[in-house]
Formats: C-alpha cells, sequence, structure tokens
C-alpha cells in the first residue's frame, strides 16, 4: 500500500533522515520506534507532503502510495484524495474551535458523502468523551481527551491509512492501552495504521511488523515478535 | 440638534474606518500579519472606482444611466481590489510565508508594499488629483433638523452590512470555520484536506474586496482623489483595529466607530487643531487600560 524508497529529508541545511526505506501493506499495523531525534517524525511528516517551515524537504528518494508517486502530490490532496490521515505530534488541535467544529473541518472535502452524519456517530461511540463535549472549545479539553480529539478529528477524513505520532504522548497508562486498543480495533474494522510511538514495548505487543530507526537510518526491522526477542533491541529500547 | 448633526458624521466616519479596520483584522487575525499596505489597497480601491466609473459614464455606447453605472462599479471595484491584494498576497507575503520568514521582515514587505502602491500611483499618474464622477443625484433628508444625504445613510448602512455578513461568514460558515483554524494551527490545516492557500487567498479576497469598496464610497463622499489619501486614514484605521482588539472582527468595528466619535466630539467643541491630539490621546488611555484592545484576547485567540 505505501512505500518509501531510500528518503532523505532536512530541514534546511540539517539533513534528518538519511536513507530510510520501508513499507505497509494494506490491513496491517506497523510501527516506527527509536529514540528521540531518530526522525520518525520527520519521516511522517515527509509521507504527507507538508511544507517547510515545520517540516522537511524530500532531498532524494520517492514515496509511493498503491504505486503512485507522491512528490508532486501537494498535502491536502494527500488528505483529500489519497486518504492518508496524519495525527500529528503534539495534536495540533484547533483549540478556538468546539470539539463538533474541529470533526466538522476534514469532512469539508467529503461535500457529497452522505456517510458524515454516521461517521460522526462513530467517533463518539468510540470516544464517548467527545460526545459529552461537543460543543465546548477544545482547549479546553484534558490532555488526554485533545488526544481522543486528534484521532477522532484525522478518522473524520475517512482515511484509509492512518499515520499516528505518538498518541499516547501524556496519558496515563490506563488510557494509553485503551488508545492502542482503540487503534487495534480499527485496524480490525479494515484500516491500515503506522504508529510511531514512545512506548516501544506496547507498540511492538500491537503491531504486526517494526522498524527501528537511530540517527535517521533504519537498524532493525521484522515482525513485532521477533523484535521483541531481540536481545539487542531489547537492551537498548526495551529497557533490557 | 448640532450634536446630532455631528452625530450622524461621526457615523459616516465610523464606517470608513470600520471598513479599513474590518480588512486589518481579517488578515492579522488569520495570519498574525500587519498588512500595512491596507490604508494604500483602500486607495487603490478609489482609483479603481475611478476609472471604472469613468469608463462606464464616458462611453455613450453604453448608455448607462447614474444608477446603472453605480451599481456595476460597486461589484467591479470590489472584485478589481482584490485583486490587487490578492496580487500581493502571490507575489509579497506568500514566498516570505514559504521561506518561514520572521513576522518583523513581513511586516516591513508590507510596509514597503503600501509605498510601491502609493509611489507607483504617481509615477504612473502623474500628481494631478482627480475626482469621481458625481453616480448618486444628492439627496438631502430633512429629518428634524438634521440634515442626512443618501449617500450618508448608505455608506453607515453598507458598514453595517458588510460587518454582519462577515461575522456570519467567519462564524458559521466552513470557510470561516477554516480561517478560525488557520489563526490558531497553519500546520495543522492541509491534515484536514484543506489547502492552506485556498483559505489565506480568500482571507486576502475579503480584506481587500472590502477596502475597495470602503475607498469607492469614500470618494463618492470626498471626491478628490490622491494617491496619499489611503496612508492617514489607514493608519487611523489600523489604530482603530488595535484599540478595538486586533483579530477581533466586532473589536474593529467598534474601534472604527470609537475614533471617529472621539474625533468628531473633539473637533466639535475644541479648535480642529486638537483633533488627533485628543483622539490619539484617548486611544492611548484605551490600551494602557486594555493593552489587548477592547475585545481582544491575549494572544492566542484572533478572530
Ligand atoms: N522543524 C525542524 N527544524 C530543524 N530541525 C528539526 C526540525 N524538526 C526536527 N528537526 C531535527 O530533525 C531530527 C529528527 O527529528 P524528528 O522530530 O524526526 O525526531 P523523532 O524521531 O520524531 O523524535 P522524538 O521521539 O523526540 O519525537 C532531530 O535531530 C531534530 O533536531
Ligand atoms: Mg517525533
Amino acid at each position: 500500500m505505501l512505500r518509501v524508497e531510500n528518503i532523505f529529508a532536512s530541514y534546511g541545511k540539517i539533513e534528518a533522515v538519511h536513507g530510510i526505506s520501508f513499507h505497509v501493506d494494506e490491513g496491517e499495523i506497523v510501527t516506527l520506534i527509536g529514540a528521540n531525534g531518530a526522525g520518525k517524525s520527520t519521516t511522517l511528516k515527509a509521507i504527507m507532503r507538508l511544507v517547510p517551515p515545520g517540516a522537511p524537504v524530500l532531498t532524494k528518494g520517492d514515496i509511493f502510495f498503491e504505486g503512485r508517486s507522491l512528490l508532486t502530490v501537494e498535502p491536502h490532496n494527500v488528505v483529500a484524495k489519497l486518504l492518508i490521515a496524519l495525527v500529528p505530534e503534539g495534536r495540533h488541535i484547533f483549540g478556538n474551535l468546539s470539539v463538533l467544529e474541529n470533526l466538522i473541518l476534514p469532512t469539508w472535502t467529503r461535500k457529497n458523502d452522505p456517510d458524515v452524519p454516521m461517521d460522526m456517530e462513530r467517533i463518539f461511540e468510540l470516544f464517548p468523551r467527545l460526545g459529552e463535549r461537543r460543543n465546548q472549545r477544545s482547549d479546553t479539553l484534558s490532555g488526554g481527551e485533545q488526544q481522543m480529539l486528534a484521532v477522532g478529528r484525522a478518522l473524520m477524513t475517512k482515511c484509509r491509512l492512518l499515520l499516528l505520532d505518538e498518541p499516547s504522548m501524556g496519558l496515563a497508562p490506563q488510557l494509553m492501552y485503551e488508545m492502542f486498543r482503540t487503534l487495534k480495533k480499527l485496524n480490525e474494522g479494515g484500516l491500515t495504521i503506522v504508529v510511531v510511538e514512545q512506548n516501544a514495548r506496547l507498540a511492538l505487543q500491537v503491531a504486526d511488523r517494526g522498524y527501528v530507526l537511530d540517527t535517521g537510518e533504519i537498524v532493525a526491522e521484522g515482525p513485532c515478535a521477533a523484535l521483541l526477542d531481540d536481545p539487542e533491541i531489547k537492551k537498548i529500547y526495551l529497557g533490557g | 440638534m448640532v450634536i446630532v448633526q455631528h452625530f450622524v458624521n461621526a457615523l459616516q466616519w465610523g464606517s470608513f474606518y470600520a471598513l479599513i479596520a474590518l480588512g486589518y483584522t481579517l488578515v492579522y487575525g488569520v495570519l498574525s500579519l500587519i498588512n500595512f499596505a491596507h490604508g494604500d489597497i483602500f486607495m487603490v480601491g478609489a482609483y479603481i472606482a475611478f476609472f471604472v466609473s469613468t469608463a462606464l459614464l464616458a462611453s455613450d455606447s453604453f448608455g448607462l444611466s447614474h444608477f446603472q453605472a453605480l451599481s456595476l462599479t460597486i461589484p467591479l471595484t470590489m472584485l478589481l481590489t482584490s485583486c490587487v491584494g490578492m496580487t500581493l498576497e502571490r507575489i509579497a507575503y506568500r514566498p516570505l510565508r514559504r521561506k518561514g520568514a520572521h513576522r518583523l521582515y513581513v511586516v516591513i514587505t508590507a510596509l514597503m508594499c503600501g509605498l510601491v502602491l502609493e509611489n507607483g500611483n504617481l509615477a504612473l499618474l502623474g500628481a494631478s488629483r482627480r475626482t469621481l464622477p458625481e453616480m448618486l443625484d444628492k439627496v438631502v433628508y430633512n429629518i428634524g433638523g438634521i440634515a442626512v444625504t443618501n449617500l450618508k445613510i448608505g455608506v453607515i448602512f453598507t458598514a453595517l452590512l458588510v460587518f454582519v455578513a462577515l461575522q456570519y461568514i467567519v462564524t458559521r460558515t466552513r470557510m470561516g470555520m477554516a480561517m478560525r483554524a488557520v489563526s490558531w494551527d497553519k500546520f495543522a490545516l492541509p491534515l484536514m484536506g484543506i489547502a492552506l492557500d485556498r483559505v489565506i487567498v480568500f482571507t486576502f479576497v475579503m480584506g481587500s474586496g472590502i477596502a475597495g469598496l470602503g475607498g469607492m464610497l469614500f470618494a463618492m463622499s470626498y471626491p478628490v482623489l490622491d494617491p496619499y489619501m489611503g496612508s492617514m486614514v489607514g493608519w487611523k484605521a489600523f489604530i482603530a483595529a488595535v484599540v478595538g482588539g486586533i483579530g477581533d472582527i466586532r473589536g474593529a468595528f467598534l474601534g472604527g466607530f470609537l475614533l471617529a466619535f472621539v474625533e468628531i466630539m473633539v473637533a466639535a467643541f475644541l479648535p480642529s487643531t486638537f483633533r488627533d491630539l485628543f483622539a490619539f490621546t484617548v486611544l492611548l488611555l484605551i490600551m494602557w487600560q486594555r493593552p489587548t484592545g477592547i475585545f481582544g484576547a491575549p494572544q492566542t485567540t484572533k478572530i
């Protein structure tokens, strides 16, 4: 479904990603793990074709989605036409908009889609807290609720491939497991998922396959069970 | 009675200030950019109105009545002026935004754009002043001893209408929702499948279209045009927008009228040389009490 081929990505003169390749098949959950500054967020932003400032420039390599190169696709079309969505690091919800408005905004490009109200109901089923607070200004939500909103908002694009950048950030352990259970549920419903996660153990338990990044390069990859057993990875990323 | 007459005049001037202030506040609210060229876009609007109306009325082939010419000049002026605003965004601000330039440079660029518009006009059209052709047959209503022209009523009514329409667009439509979203977080907008440039261009089109309308109405009220006519009015409208709380539509509207009221009341009771001194002192006092302006909330909430 998604194929990243030897990409190099830089912010100005600083190169953050030096030749990363990986692929995601339809129906999979793939996780990218690695230390701070390894280039995980950079990779996701590059896939979304987001532009500077804030996102890197792709200097080399190519990204294919269902066989089609993304290089010439504009970021809003990556979302609206190709149906790839990103839950960005740090949530980036629109704090001055109500919860409901945050969820309506991504449906703008689905103008004549009769499923919108149903999808909205599904989000409220998935995250009942959002339903209770639908008319509240979204910057008055708690951190965890904001994270749910960020995920809900991405799902409202009706994406087929969902990229998540540290969806568990700032969540209490309980909510963190809940979030991953939700992802699993979505995946069982047919959504393909790429998740970047600090909590490597949790991510590897939920995902099918994983890639380990270190300073802009992939240093290990494989089925999650194998990565979980790898002594080297255990030592560095799973805390022994 | 005299005071009521002043009141009407203040409403008219307030309308001009408000129409310009709304454009300042719109662009600032969405982009955190103070578009210092905005006063000059108002001037360009007046000139466009001049050329359009002159062309429409001069050629006999059209055979238009004054009223028909007026109803054509309004949309054409707004359209052409918004093209000027769009062009500025395209050639001056967008490249800077792409490069992630610091705000200071963008503001300086805006100032320079304003100067280019003023002096470009001067170079192209020369220093001779132009007079807008008469398009509205003047009617003076005498309401209980107060003289009000149909033009004045039109100006005040237009400002009110524009305010209500803008408020509606920003709070009730999807484009308005997207504008508010951009004002909070530019980065995340494309992730909603919406093109950032589309929202920004729309903002500039609205802002400069309204300034064009204001310029036209101003030129109809004070028919002599010169290239610098936008600068002082523009500065004052900017201050009005800040006092109202820049980024807030209600603030810009109210600020425009507030400034006009203070000005006209001061001019009514004191020598006219005191006007600006007093007007700006009052505004300073308001800012001193409320540094974010009347409707302004701290930093993050714009529009
Ligand atoms: N906007 C930016 N401008 C310049 N350099 C950046 C920018 N964003 C990231 N970098 C640099 O790129 C490198 C990779 O950053 P990236 O955000 O991709 O890391 P990450 O793997 O997501 O880390 P974390 O786990 O901390 O989120 C880092 O060295 C960082 O300093
Ligand atoms: Mg990151």
